[in-house]
């Protein structure tokens, strides 16, 4: 047990793990987050808190991690490297821990062009391996990067994304074994729309017996609509909605295309767990997260197990 | 080289407004290549600022002048002759000359006429492309001689983000992504076992964030 | 052909409008000329290739200061023609002086002394349009 968290205890029993994540609010309601919350926290092994997405500023990861930790959730804190140098993070880090969050997502970030400061200079002092590989050294040498011991170790479970659905697709599992050989613990993935694309990708996982040395998590999107499904297709880098997902959403009227969106991501679910190697899903219900109860509960994980 | 774009006329003219007599400066190097600064671009933009002034009926008196280079002392010594007769310098060469030689002029006030934008190559006339960031760590022997700081909009490390889309980058579609560039070389010079090596946390210091740089050589100087 | 064209314009000769610089254009009104035209032949049967393809370039750039520093990019303009349309030739020279007739004289001249000529149009024409 290198952290203890709730997710980690989970993983390690092998059990199907259930994790799902919050939007904080783009003021200082710390309400919001706590509405959020008490919808998805018992419905759910962890929660994360996402870090500025898309660069648009939102009240921050870490504050939104520590009220959703006094509801009794085991939150998953997004860090991403765009913002902070490796002065701030390491620092971060140790206020995380201080504050008692257990659970880390290292990424990069969205390029600042997307939101809504796009004359910021970006950091990146660090990229994301770089950010898995520091919070290991801290916790596993008990190391600042400088060299300089720390008093008082953080514990921290780890965790980075992958996306098998970007380009160059060759490259992307090469870019998963980097991160689980600096240590990423669990792996949490882009939504998958696009089934068989994600299981030939996870071939090349089990080739590399990637599978065995890192906790892997499916991540799903539930679809609103079929106008969500277009723009999805078409506008965000790095998604992969088959035409079949398109096809099928335009078969039904528009008052009933969210449940088919809804019946999509139970499916697809219930898929990730036949596939060798899929230690849990990520379920990431954006602006909808009063869905999650029931998704959880149509693809039969409910109720989540507790251990202490 | 080092690539540049002339400022719009009405920022320069603002910058002149208060003066009747200048000179436009040029310079030969660097900024004659990509059509900024040379010779010719001295002659449009004080026919440009003439034409400008005098229609507002304020006349301004220009003098052109093209220098060798205005990073070389020796170089900007040349106008020395005729300098203080007049009242600013609108120096269009990149930004390291338009100091340079408001360091050696100081007694006038010396204006930019062009926005220094980065070191970079001719692609082919008329477009030039950003290549390197002065890091000072050279780092392209272990990518392919493809620079990941200056071509990765993120200066990623260590393999594309999830942003990157058939072979272009999330921030532009028209800007190839620096990590695919990487992986096709690299594959065509069979050495894709390369990626598998993390390439380790950067040291920043020799790079601007360190302060502002100085090379000496002692085996040059007298 | 002996068709008769208005008597403002001035002919500048050149090998190839590729030839022509935006100085030379920038550097036209500077001497007072009203308007400029560029008179250059059909796309695709330049001579030099490209010649012509860069003159209209350069046209469009040259009338960007122009509109920029307040002379005005209409002064400005390139046709298309070949040796043979000797009737274009006039119509196009027409067409110019009603258009820099309508905007009046180049706008430096109200600051100048009045030895200037006045409504002069220049024409920077290949050889063998005349």
């Amino acid at each position: 047990m290198t952290s203890g968290s709730r997710l980690e205890k989970i993983l390690a029993k092998g059990i199907f793990a259930v994790t799902s994540e919050c939007g904080p609010p783009r003021g200082a309601d710390p309400e919001v987050i706590r509405k959020k919350g008490m919808l998805i926290k018992d419905s759910v092994d962890a929660i994360n808190v996402t870090d500025n997405q898309t660069s648009v500023v939102r009240m921050s990861s870490l504050s939104s991690c520590v009220i959703l930790k006094q509801m009794g959730a085991d939150p998953v804190l997004q860090m991403v490297t765009r913002d902070r140098n490796r002065i701030a993070i390491q620092s971060d880090i140790l206020g995380a821990a201080a504050l008692g969050l257990n659970n880390i997502l290292c990424l990069s970030g969205d390029h600042q062009k997307f939101g809504d400061h796009a004359k910021a200079k970006n950091v990146y002092d660090l990229d994301s391996i770089h950010l898995i590989q520091t919070v290991k050294q801290m916790r596993d040498e008990g190391k600042f990067l400088g060299g300089d011991e720390i008093k008082g170790v953080p514990r921290l479970f780890i965790g980075a994304a992958a996306n098998p659905f970007a380009d160059p697709f060759e490259f992307r599992v090469i870019r998963l074994a980097k991160k689980v050989a600096a240590g990423a613990q669990f792996i949490q993935t882009q939504c998958i729309y696009n089934l068989d694309r994600f299981k030939r990708w996870m071939e090349l996982v089990r080739a590399r017996g990637l599978h065995e040395k890192v906790y892997l998590l499916g991540g799903v999107t539930p679809l609103k609509s079929l106008g969500m499904a277009n723009y999805m297709k078409k506008m965000v880098p790095g998604m992969d909605v088959p035409d079949e997902i398109i096809t099928r959403l335009k078969g039904v009227p528009k008052e009933k295309q969210a449940e088919e969106g809804i019946k999509i991501c139970v499916e697809t679910i219930q898929q990730l767990k036949e596939i060798e190697g899929v230690k849990g899903v990520h379920i990431m219900a954006i602006e909808w997260e009063e869905m999650v109860p029931r998704i959880v509960k149509e693809a039969g994980l409910l109720p989540r197990p507790q251990v202490e | 080289m080092i690539i540049g774009k002339g400022k719009p006329i009405p920022t320069i003219l603002k910058m002149i407004e208060n003066h009747t007599k200048i000179i436009v400066a040029g310079c030969r190097g660097c900024v004659t290549v990509c059509s900024a600064g040379g010779e010719k671009e001295v002659g449009i933009l004080s026919t440009a600022l003439a034409l400008a002034r005098e229609k507002e009926g304020k006349p301004v008196e220009i003098r052109e002048v093209t220098l060798e280079r205005q990073c070389d002392p020796e170089y900007l010594e040349t106008i020395r002759g005729f300098a203080d007769e007049y009242e600013a310098i609108v120096s269009i060469a990149c930004g390291a000359g338009v100091q340079f030689m408001a360091e050696k002029y100081r007694q006038i006030p010396v204006y930019p006429g062009i926005d220094t934008n980065f070191i970079g190559v001719t692609e082919r006339q008329g477009v030039w492309t950003e290549r390197c960031q002065a890091c000072g760590d050279c780092k392209l022997h272990l990518t392919g001689g493809i620079c990941p700081i200056s071509r990765c909009a993120k200066s990623l490390f260590n393999g594309p983000c999830g942003g990157s889309s058939k072979g272009k980058c999330e921030v532009n579609p028209e800007i190839d992504c620096g990590w695919q560039l990487i992986y096709d070389r690299l594959k065509e010079l069979n050495k894709l076992d390369q990626l598998e090596v993390i390439i380790p946390i950067n040291d920043w210091s020799t790079s601007r964030d360190g302060g502002p740089r100085k090379i000496i050589r002692e085996d040059l100087m007298l | 052909m002996r068709l008769s064209y208005p008597t403002n314009i001035k002919i500048i000769q050149v090998p190839c409008t590729g030839k022509v610089d935006v100085l030379y254009l920038l550097k036209a009104f500077q001497y007072g000329a009203d308007g400029v035209y560029v008179a250059g032949c059909m796309e695709g049967d330049c001579h030099f290739l490209t010649g012509n393809l860069r003159a209209r370039k350069r046209v469009e750039y040259a009338k960007k200061i122009l509109e920029e520093v307040g002379i005005g990019g209409e002064r400005l303009e390139m046709y298309n023609l070949s040796s043979a349309q000797g009737p274009r030739f006039v119509e196009i020279a027409t067409e110019m002086t009603e258009r820099i007739k309508k905007l009046g004289p180049n706008p430096i001249k109200a600051f100048r002394a009045p030895s200037v000529e006045n409504n002069k149009t220049i024409l920077i024409s290949e050889e063998k349009n005349r």
